[in-house]
């Protein structure tokens, strides 16, 4: 008779340890057999959320080669283990297929993209920074100032960047005399 | 903060179940207000108004924290006979030049001090706006802007003469007193709409929890900053809080919560016009023309800044390495010169008038995410080549496809000529680096898998981008391309796309001496033996180890967390932290207790690293004509100012006033109630036929908007409308309206409703609700439109653009632009299609008396 009423959950609930329910006493056969896809993780890497600043830790899971699972960082002492529903969500950020994975290109004038390689796409970017530079070059302002810049190439970041792009981005751009160089940062 | 930094927002929950009273300000009722004590709502772009009346009744009623204002802030110094208050001049500081629409800031110094702030940039006047006499002259884009003073602020020639009694007339207090005098309950509650009695409960209640034994905070994000007197609200918060003696203590603070990942590390490691790394300023091309007069402003100054010769070598050294040296000023020529305003804003502006040619956007969304939409996508419209990086088909990839322009007829596809590269990039799971969070915290993530495909990380792409340029450019002769040449730029690659080491790009910021990586900004030196890309990010590397990466777990340390991550300065957690003890170097209080000299061990001691000289006693006293570091007494906790004070009122650095003062948004539905002035005298307006203002007071665009965050969404939606989880959890944009409005104009709860500015004409689903309140302002109802301002027509939650409303008007010192508060009107039903759209854009501007024949 209790073998009978064991397998009853709220029996167990209310017989049982796990009074609130959230444990054994709501298991069934099947799902005692299932486990986490965080488990088995061959890799854990620590991260952080890429959304708001609070700056979450993030334990990202990894199993061949993909991502399983992106969950709180309970080590942390900004945020406990706990995601809003933008940080609960960045696994479907990095994985779902909403995701641009190819270069695109569009030529001046046409009506739809078209694929370019990235190697190709890489070197026509360089080639229009060159010359784009060279035609805009300012030696000096009209008062005759040197300034050694130029006007014509602009940029314009996320701040979703890390340190170490802003980084190289200022850099490259700041030994180009490109000076209109702005972030998120400012609006 | 509930909304859009929830889980920041358990610190407030905490301290409320630990016995915090939570006052919550905004203009809409949100989770934030349910879970406060209370809320009260506000007239947006008031806010001056509501924190003068605050810091008013601490003044009348003598509740400043008298010992620490007497120590630690400039409320002593007396200032000079010239100058004039805006009490004086309704609505001006002394120095006004209605001719060029700026101040000359000479007046606002302190008495016997040399006034020695350098010049701003060279104004020039400029017609007034279309909207009639009320708008004076102003500025035009030429001018220099305040951050070009960097980190330290603008500088004052020494300490003041002080007087502690703090009754002199023309001392700092007394003048507070009499500016603010104005503020009283009855007039906040005419110009913010709030409640005479409400206001004076929240009054009482931050004094009453301030002084030796509690502190308040204070947190605010861009609902402060986005409006042209937006670096005047935070200056009226500091007021506040230095009056009360709640900088530098624990559970103090103004506490700025920003919304993205590392915007903070964005403005200290700058992608900013006007900034190098660290808040150095970029030179000027006429005050700066060597590196003596870059840093002669500063160079000497009392104060940390005083160092600042040390922070720009170190910086030349970092990019230019050996080919810097002393004999050639450390290839500071090398660095190209401003002459003015070269912003975001600016850029467009070059866009469309043809100058600007090639433009690089780094996982931002322009067409969406700034003021006035079109004329972002107009500009883009109008370049020869665009480089978009981003993990999705944003709309400012698109714009030449499917921009609301191409519905219009105002842009056709096939005579756009911009040329789109559209490039994957990598998202946060697939590269190395480092954030930096709201609180300077820089935390390190870890690469956990490789990118798909072609998406690379930004770092591959500059770096190789570089690396390209430079194999292009090795052979050449030209002068031009001498800093491409002696660019520092070989960082270590790893793994299959040659990615470049993250680690070796932050060791290059931290910094190195003669005997390897530094330890902290200290140790940096001007004559070129050390190196540091970042100086107040000097010591993430310290000891050749990674620190930004450190882990420690907050369950097994102290609850300051000094082992998880690396905070800038020297991991200092909370900033001027020298003010948590009195001027003996005791603790306030017990409760309060954070840092304290310890007289056996000879130096500071508590659970945070000092933001202090850490062996220097409180009873030390400087010589004579010490400078930087040696110049700061040992009772002086603001260590970048160069009188060592906490600045009620502020001699130099601001361009539109040393004190804040109330003023109108440039949209505003009402006069001023306090000046003859009606908004920020010298606030930056953006001519332009696309970006007319609407009148004041006017019956064509008689509501009140602001734009803000849903939880569910990010900015301008490139992270999150394409996700399928969000996109279901908040799938349409919508706008909040009162019952009142809905009453009014005839709208409709889930009906559809157009919304219309002299910009453009949106439409969104109908939110009838009362977490927008009426709200009664000068005797009159005054009613707002809430607009959550995240959607674009890509992804999968689609909808109008709420920034397409909005005008362009700037901030003067930091060019930050209105986008929090401005007029419209509402109607039910939705908006044109077509050629009908601008149409009715025109008619309602013609109606308004503000369309030109030009246009």
């Amino acid at each position: 008779m209790r073998r009978w009423l064991n397998k009853w959950p709220l029996f167990r609930q209310l017989t049982g340890s796990d009074r609130l329910g959230l444990g054994s006493a709501v298991q069934s056969g099947r799902s005692r057999q299932m486990r986490a896809r965080t488990e088995n993780a061959e890799k854990v890497a620590k991260s952080i959320c890429p959304y708001c600043a609070v700056g979450c830790g993030q334990r990202i899971f990894v199993s061949n080669g993909t991502i399983t699972q992106i969950e709180g960082d309970s080590d942390s002492p900004i945020s406990r283990g706990r995601l809003c529903p933008k940080g609960s969500a960045s696994k479907q950020l990095v994985t779902s297929p909403t995701r641009e994975r190819w270069v695109r290109y569009r030529r001046p004038y046409a009506t739809d993209w078209e694929y370019l390689p990235l190697d190709t796409a890489m070197d026509m970017i360089a080639d229009r920074v060159i010359e784009t530079r060279e035609r805009t070059w300012q030696k000096t302002d009209e008062a005759g100032a040197p300034v050694q810049r130029t006007e014509g190439i602009a940029s314009l970041g996320g701040a979703a960047l890390d340190n170490e792009e802003n980084y190289l981005m200022k850099k490259l751009y700041t030994a180009l005399g490109a000076v209109q160089i702005e972030n998120q940062a400012r609006i | 903060m509930a909304e859009a930094h929830p889980v920041g927002f358990q610190w407030v929950v905490e301290a409320k179940r630990r016995g915090a009273r939570i006052v919550h300000i905004d203009p809409r009722f949100t989770r934030t207000s349910a879970l406060a004590h209370e809320f009260m709502s506000v007239r947006a772009g008031t806010d001056i108004a509501l924190l003068g009346g605050l810091i008013n009744y601490v003044l009348t009623h003598e509740r400043d924290f008298r010992d620490y204002v007497t120590a630690y802030t400039n409320a002593g110094a007396i200032l000079r006979e010239e100058f004039a208050d805006t009490e004086d001049l309704d609505g001006l500081f002394s120095g006004f030049d209605p001719d060029t629409g700026s101040y000359d800031v000479a007046s606002w110094a302190y008495e016997n001090v040399p006034d020695v702030s350098p010049a701003v940039g060279k104004e020039r006047w400029v017609e007034p706006t279309n909207r009639g006499p009320s708008v004076g002259g102003r500025r035009d884009d030429e001018a220099a802007t305040v951050e070009q003073f960097g980190s330290g602020g603008a500088t004052v020639g020494g300490k003041p003469k002080v007087d502690p009694t703090l009754q002199h007339p023309r001392c700092v207090y007394q003048v507070l007193k009499r500016h603010f005098a104005r503020y009283t309950p009855a007039a906040v509650a005419e110009i913010c709409g709030v409640d005479i009695e409400q206001f004076l409960d929240v009054a009482r209640a931050i004094t009453e929890n301030s002084g030796r034994e509690r502190t308040t905070a204070w947190v605010y994000s861009v609902g402060w900053t986005q409006h042209t007197v937006g670096a005047q609200n935070i200056r009226s918060a500091s007021i506040l809080q230095l009056l009360l003696g709640n900088i530098g203590r624990p559970g103090g603070g103004i506490l700025a919560l920003r919304g993205h990942a590392s915007i903070q590390g964005s403005t200290d490691v700058p992608t900013l016009f006007n900034l190098l790394p660290g808040y150095l300023p970029m030179p000027d091309a006429h005050r700066h023309p060597d590196i003596d007069s870059y840093v002669r402003a500063d160079e000497g100054r009392i104060g940390f800044w005083g160092n600042i010769r040390a922070y720009a070598v170190s910086l030349l050294k970092a990019y230019w390495g050996d080919h810097a040296t002393a004999a050639n000023d450390f290839r500071y020529d090398h660095l190209p010169r401003l002459t003015g305003d070269h912003g975001t804003y600016q850029t467009v502006r070059d866009q469309l008038a043809g100058r600007g040619k090639g433009y690089f956007l780094a996982g931002e969304n322009p067409a969406v995410g700034s003021a006035n939409g079109k004329l972002q996508r107009l500009g883009m419209a109008n370049l020869e080549w665009l480089v978009v990086r981003d993990m999705r088909l944003i709309e400012s990839a698109t714009f030449w496809k499917d921009g609301p322009e191409i519905d219009t007829g105002e842009l056709d596809t096939e005579r756009i000529g911009t040329e789109v590269f559209f490039l994957p990039a990598a998202s946060h799971a697939e590269k190395d680096g480092t954030f930096t969070n709201t609180q300077r915290l820089l935390q390190w993530h870890e690469k956990a898998v490789e990118p798909p495909e072609e998406a690379r990380s930004d770092l591959w792409f500059y770096y190789h981008l570089g690396r390209i340029i430079r194999e292009k450019l090795a052979d050449s002769t030209d002068p031009r391309d001498l800093p491409v040449q002696e660019l520092t730029w070989s960082y270590p690659t790893e793994g299959p796309h040659a990615e470049p080491s993250a680690q070796a790009v932050l060791a290059e910021m931290s910094g190195f001496g003669p005997d390897g990586p530094l330890s902290g900004y200290p140790q940096l030196r001007a004559d070129g033996s050390t190196s540091s890309g970042c100086w107040i990010y000097c010591g993430v590397y310290a000891d050749g180890h990674n620190q930004a990466a450190n882990r420690q777990p907050y369950s097994e340390q102290s609850w300051v967390a000094p082992g998880w991550a690396w905070a800038w300065p020297d991991n200092r957690r909370i900033l001027y932290n020298r003010a948590s003890a009195d001027p003996q170097g005791r603790p306030w209080s017990e409760r309060k207790r954070y840092l304290w000299w310890d007289e056996e061990q000879r130096r500071w001691a508590g659970p945070d690293r000092p933001d202090f000289e850490a062996e220097k006693p409180p009873d030390f006293q400087p010589e004579p004509n010490a400078t930087a570091q040696d110049g700061l007494a040992g009772d002086e906790p603001f260590i970048m100012q160069a009188d060592g004070k906490g600045w009620l009122f502020a001699p130099a650095g601001l361009l539109d006033g040393p004190l804040p003062t109330h003023y109108e948004p440039v949209e505003s539905p009402v006069p001023n109630s306090l000046y003859g002035q009606q908004e920020n005298p010298i606030f930056r307006p953006y001519q332009h036929a696309g970006n007319r203002y609407h009148p004041i007071d006017s019956d064509v665009y008689p509501y009140v908007f602001t734009t803000y965050r849903l939880t569910e969404h990010h900015t301008a939606g490139g992270m999150s409308r394409m996700l399928p989880y969000l996109s279901e959890l908040q799938p349409e944009f919508f706008c909040e309206v009162s019952p009142a409005l809905a009453r009014e104009r005839g709208l409709r709860h889930l009906g559809w409703a157009t919304i219309v500015s002299a910009r453009s004409a949106i439409e969104a689903r109908v939110m009838v609700t009362d977490r927008i309140r009426p709200l009664r302002v000068r005797g009159r109802v005054v009613h707002q439109v809430g607009l959550p301002y995240h959607w674009g027509t890509n992804g999968l939650s689609i909808g109008d653009a709420a920034n397409d409303l909005l005008p362009i008007a700037l901030e003067p010192n930091v060019d930050i632009q209105e986008s929090k508060a401005a007029t419209c009107d509402i109607r039910p039903g939705r908006r044109p299609r077509g050629r009908a759209l601008p149409e009715l854009v025109r008619t309602y501007r013609r109606r308004a008396g503000i369309e030109r024949s030009d246009s």
